[in-house]
């Protein structure tokens, strides 16, 4: 499917405290039977969301992937053969692997929220 | 002058960039008619649209480039009439405009056969981003889809319907082979199995009779009366040139179609020029960019006034085929064979890999050829072939490597001559390249930008780094060696930087001496050195989000995402009562075990939530961490020695218990690993390690820069015959040139290698002081001897970090649902994955 969440319908679950998200890295977000990673760039003071599951070999690390930039874009690396991903749109930068589902995300006092649009939850259901 | 250029496309916006380089504005008028929407993008990457790529990140220009350039951009315009006498052109809206010459770029469109149905809803073609935009919305609602044709794009096709989410996608194929313009039978079969394992099913030799379904298509039926269910369809069978504008106005076209045009590109009326993909020369289209491109090339030189100093030769049609997954190429002559001509195959169809090369008979040239699964050659080979290169005495060795010896990576490259074309999209010389070099450019985005080579598809930037790195080589210039984007700096000198400013985060690094926000690159980089320099518990500080993952988590992550558990075990001795307690804890949590290479046992399988507690049980019972995560020491081997062997000289388990003690916990660019023998039967492997010591009548002679992994070497001998507190010394000095200058992911023989003078000059270093470091380095390594404290020790202590090791943030007692095991030989294993 492709990545563009489209604003109509979107559904904000409240995922974690802000505090339980390292700086600078990310964490696994359980919501319902999908693991969402969730990633603080906090010298950015930006946050992105992803699917956990990487596609190369189908592994569940991308919120223990290294997160970074290219070119000012933000990415994660999983963590079992460096693939990297753009956080913007889920793009595979350096690779031939399709592209990753990507979250809004939002932070509304102390709380973290991630977007999952009701498309999502009909294709996944 | 007055140009007008009829199409919008590729081809046409590179011309309009020529034609601005060659002459002055005032020289000519620009004015651009395009039928589509938005000016000109890039089609040969249309298919990025699926990974996410936006119809602006295509756009070749924004509309502003044109008005900067003083371009009349015209789009949502289609030129339907050309009045040649009176030299003016009508628009469907009825518009007109006058020219002194007119260039048709009009491309091609796809071409669709008279299939019954095929104007049913659910089929499309893939050519502009309009098609690609239907096709994603329509693909939400189905299941199956197929691709007629098996070319280069039929296949891209496919890929991208994967990539939509129909997971049963079929590729139908009127030949009986894929690709069958570009590859052979042998390697046509190799790609196919190779693309059913990325789960397209494949039909050749099968020709589509209708289109079957009501309103919208449910199936396809096939002329042998099979038919297929599908949801939707994507006809790719060829391109059809878009001459339609030209046959009303009278210019003379080719029987199949395309816009007939002499060698400097001009049609039947002298004042009208065609280019690109709707040119035909010498009865040929020539469907890719590059050659549109030097076709733009010709005709803004004739136009400025360059007369016939161009002119259009014809173009080689070697391609790659690019994203499916599956390395596919051809180049040159693919199917050369008879008499002048000899041909060399080799394959290996488990590995899925072919290749083969035409060779002329007296085998000094290289014809052509057919790349498959693994094509990093092709570059090479389409420049032998196409400069007539002469061949190695041994041809084969171009497709095999040559074997044994060390190859030389820049050879190749020098020996082009100066017109080789690095670069076919843009065109750009082996001689302009080097010239921008020359020039100051020293850095590939510096290339990129100044010549424009590796713009296109990007797949001669291989080439062209090897081509900076050597010239600047040849100017006798020292190539920058830098980190990656973030860090303009060597590792070297990153390290010197960081231990004079005594930066200890990788935060404060970035800060004080990168840009931007790290990458998966520097930050691994960046946290051996810091650890390196002052050896603090590598979890603090924040620098854990900086680790590699198996850092991060103090484990080496497996297959499946579990952890493994590998406590030290110095010089492999264990008393029985500690391998009760490694034999309960793998019990009690389920783990795997295996005695290891390294003379100690890996617990494997342990899920993320579980390693504290592990950890926990394995240190009360005086266990530490065995490192074997992190690029430091791993283990210090040892064989029985003195203590019981009849020939032992010394007492290695000993020795090499200390040895171990001393240095654990030690980060380095890349690991390290040593092993004390007590005779020179070497049961210990101390040669293949990166030290090694081995006992003598006299004392310890000390190897170093040995190996084992994929290119095994053995250490060099470096000192003979010394006490046990020198050798140490000299192990401390060692390890600090090493540490404060090797690159990253370096091991010591790599090291070693590229040392100037060898080991003579580092047994200078190390053993003569020739740098008067080695009071420096004993001491920084006594600092950080002293500084070692175990690290699971004091992250099983600290909450703050145990509350890392969980899964999910939000559920911190769940495990990951989606790990697996299996048992196999009354032990576990991990599920194997896809
Ligand atoms: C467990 C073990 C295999 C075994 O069951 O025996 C092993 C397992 C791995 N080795 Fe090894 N190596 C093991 C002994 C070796 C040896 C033999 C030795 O040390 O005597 C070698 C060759 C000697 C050498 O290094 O020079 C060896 C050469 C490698 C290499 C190649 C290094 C090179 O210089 O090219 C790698 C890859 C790397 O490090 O980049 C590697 C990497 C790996 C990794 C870490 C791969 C990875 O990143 O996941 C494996 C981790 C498995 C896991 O999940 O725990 N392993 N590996 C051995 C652990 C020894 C220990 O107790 O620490
Ligand atoms: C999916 C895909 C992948 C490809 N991959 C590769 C590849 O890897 N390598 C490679 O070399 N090539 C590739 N190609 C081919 C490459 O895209 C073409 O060779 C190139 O785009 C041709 O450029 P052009 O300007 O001649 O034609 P086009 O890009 O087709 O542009 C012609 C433009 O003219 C417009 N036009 C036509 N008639 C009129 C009129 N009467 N009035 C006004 N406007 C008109 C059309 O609407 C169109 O916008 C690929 C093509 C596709 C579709
Ligand atoms: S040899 Fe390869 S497969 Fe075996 S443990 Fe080492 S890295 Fe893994
Ligand atoms: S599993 Fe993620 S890169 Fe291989």
């Amino acid at each position: 499917m492709m990545n563009r969440s489209s604003n109509d319908s979107i559904t904000w679950f409240p995922a974690c405290k802000l505090e339980d998200v390292p700086a600078n890295g990310g964490v696994c977000v359980k919501y319902n039977d999908e693991q969402i990673a969730l990633f603080h760039f906090a010298r950015r003071g930006e946050w992105y969301a992803s699917q956990n599951l990487c596609p190369h070999r189908q592994q569940m690390v991308l919120s223990r992937g290294i997160i970074g930039s290219e070119n000012g874009e933000p990415k994660v690396a999983c963590p079992f053969h460096k693939k990297t991903f753009s956080l913007v749109d889920g793009h595979c930068i350096n690779g031939a692997e399709c592209a990753i589902k990507v979250y809004p995300v939002k932070v509304e006092d102390g709380q973290v929220f991630i977007g999952v649009s009701k498309c999502v939850e009909e294709v996944y259901a | 002058m007055k140009v007008i250029v009829v199409g919008n496309g590729m081809v046409c916006y590179n011309f309009c960039e020529k034609l601005r380089k060659n002459g002055s504005n005032s020289q000519f008028e620009i004015t651009v008619y395009g039928e589509e929407t938005r000016p000109a993008y890039d089609r040969v990457h249309l298919s990025a649209y699926f990974s996410g790529k936006t119809a602006e990140d295509l756009t070749m220009a924004p509309a502003s480039w044109y008005a900067e350039q003083q371009i009349r951009l015209i789009t949502g315009a289609l030129v339907v009439k050309i009045d040649r006498v009176n030299k003016c052109i009508t628009t469907h809206q009825g518009t007109t405009d006058n020219y002194d010459v007119l260039v048709l770029a009009t491309g091609s469109s796809a071409f669709v056969p008279p299939i019954p149905g095929v104007d049913k809803q659910g089929v499309f073609v893939y050519r502009t981003i309009e098609d690609l935009e239907l096709m994603t919305d329509y693909a939400k609602h189905a299941k199956t889809g197929a691709v007629i044709g098996g070319g280069l794009l039929g296949l891209e096709a496919a890929k991208a319907m994967l990539d939509l989410g129909i997971t049963e996608t079929h590729v139908v194929e009127f030949a009986p082979r894929l690709m069958p313009r570009q590859i052979d039978d042998a390697g046509s079969r190799i790609l196919q199995s190779k693309l059913e394992q990325l789960g397209l099913c494949i039909h050749t030799s099968k020709s589509a009779s209708a289109i079957c379904g009501g309103e919208a298509i449910n199936g396809i039926r096939f002329s042998d009366d099979t038919q297929l269910d599908v949801d939707m369809l994507v006809i790719s069978a060829g391109i059809r040139p878009r001459d339609e504008l030209a046959v009303a106005s009278g210019l003379e076209v080719g029987p199949k179609g395309g816009i007939v045009v002499n060698e400097y590109l001009q049609t039947s009326d002298e004042r009208i020029y065609a280019i690109g993909e709707c040119a035909l020369r010498n009865g040929l289209i020539y469907g890719l960019v590059a050659p549109g491109y030097e076709m733009a090339e010709v005709v803004a030189s004739v136009i400025a006034g360059g007369g016939r100093e161009k002119a259009f030769h014809g173009f080689d049609m070697s391609t790659k085929l690019k994203l499916i997954g599956v390395d596919v190429a051809s180049f040159g002559d693919p199917f050369a064979d008879g008499e002048a001509c000899r041909t060399v195959v080799f394959e290996q169809t488990a590995k899925g890999v072919y290749k083969r090369i035409n060779i002329s008979s007296d085998g000094k040239q290289l014809l052509g050829g057919i790349l498959i699964g693994e094509a990093e050659n092709y570059n090479m080979l389409l420049q032998t072939c196409k400069n007539k290169i002469v061949l190695p005495p041994d041809p084969e060795d171009v497709i095999l490597g040559s074997r044994g010896g060390q190859g030389d990576g820049g050879a190749g490259v020098l020996g082009l001559p100066d017109e080789a074309l690095i670069c076919s999209c843009e065109g750009i010389s082996k001689g302009a390249i080097c010239g921008a070099v020359n020039d100051g450019c020293e850095t590939v985005d510096a290339i990129k930008q100044c010549t424009k080579a590796g713009t296109g598809c990007g797949g001669c930037l291989p080439m062209v780094k090897d081509l900076m790195v050597y010239t600047m080589k040849a100017q006798g210039k020292y190539v920058r060696n830098v980190l990656c984007e973030h860090f303009t700096y060597s590792r070297q000198e990153l390290y010197d930087l960081v231990k004079l400013h005594r930066l200890n985060t990788y935060d404060e690094v970035l800060d004080h001496l990168g840009t931007g926000d790290g990458c998966e690159v520097c930050k691994p980089a960046v946290s051996s050195i810091l650890a390196s320099l002052w050896n603090e518990m590598i979890l603090g500080k924040n620098n854990d989000t900086a680790q590699d993952s198996n850092d991060r988590f103090l484990a080496n992550i497996q297959k499946g995402g579990t952890y493994s558990v590998v406590p030290r075990i110095p010089g492999g001795e264990i008393t029985p009562d500690k391998l009760i307690v490694i034999g309960a804890v793998a019990k009690k949590y389920n783990l795997y075990t295996k005695i290891t290479g390294g003379q100690r046992i890996d617990l494997f399988g342990a899920h993320l939530a579980d390693l504290p507690a592990i950890w926990e049980e394995l240190i009360a019972a005086g266990f530490e961490s065995g490192h074997a995560y992190g690029k430091a020491l791993r283990t210090v081997k040892s064989c029985v020695g003195s203590t019981w062997c009849r020939f032992g000289l010394l007492d290695s388990v000993s020795f090499a218990i200390r040895v171990e003690e001393r240095y654990r916990g030690l980060r380095a660019p890349h690991k390290i690993k040593s092993a004390v023998s007590g005779c020179i039967r070497e049961c210990a492997e101390a040669q293949s390690k990166d030290f090694g010591i081995i006992a003598t009548e006299k004392g310890w002679n000390l190897y170093v820069g040995g190996n084992g992994g994929s290119k095994p070497q053995h250490a060099q001998l470096l000192a003979t015959d010394l006490d046990s507190e020198t050798c140490i010394r000299y192990i401390d000095r060692f390890l600090m040139f090493y540490i404060s200058t090797a690159d990253p992911l370096t091991r010591t023989a790599t090291w070693l290698n590229k040392m100037d003078g060898g080991i003579d000059y580092l047994r200078n270093v190390v053993v003569n002081d020739s740098l008067g470091m080695a009071e420096q380095w004993e001491r920084e390594m006594q600092a950080l001897v002293a500084n070692y404290a175990c690290e699971w020790k004091v992250a099983v202590n600290d909450p703050q970090i145990r509350k890392r090791f969980s899964h999910f943030v939000n559920a911190p007692d769940e495990k990951d649902p989606t790990v697996r095991f299996e048992s196999m030989r009354k032990q576990k294993k991990v599920t194997d994955w896809k």
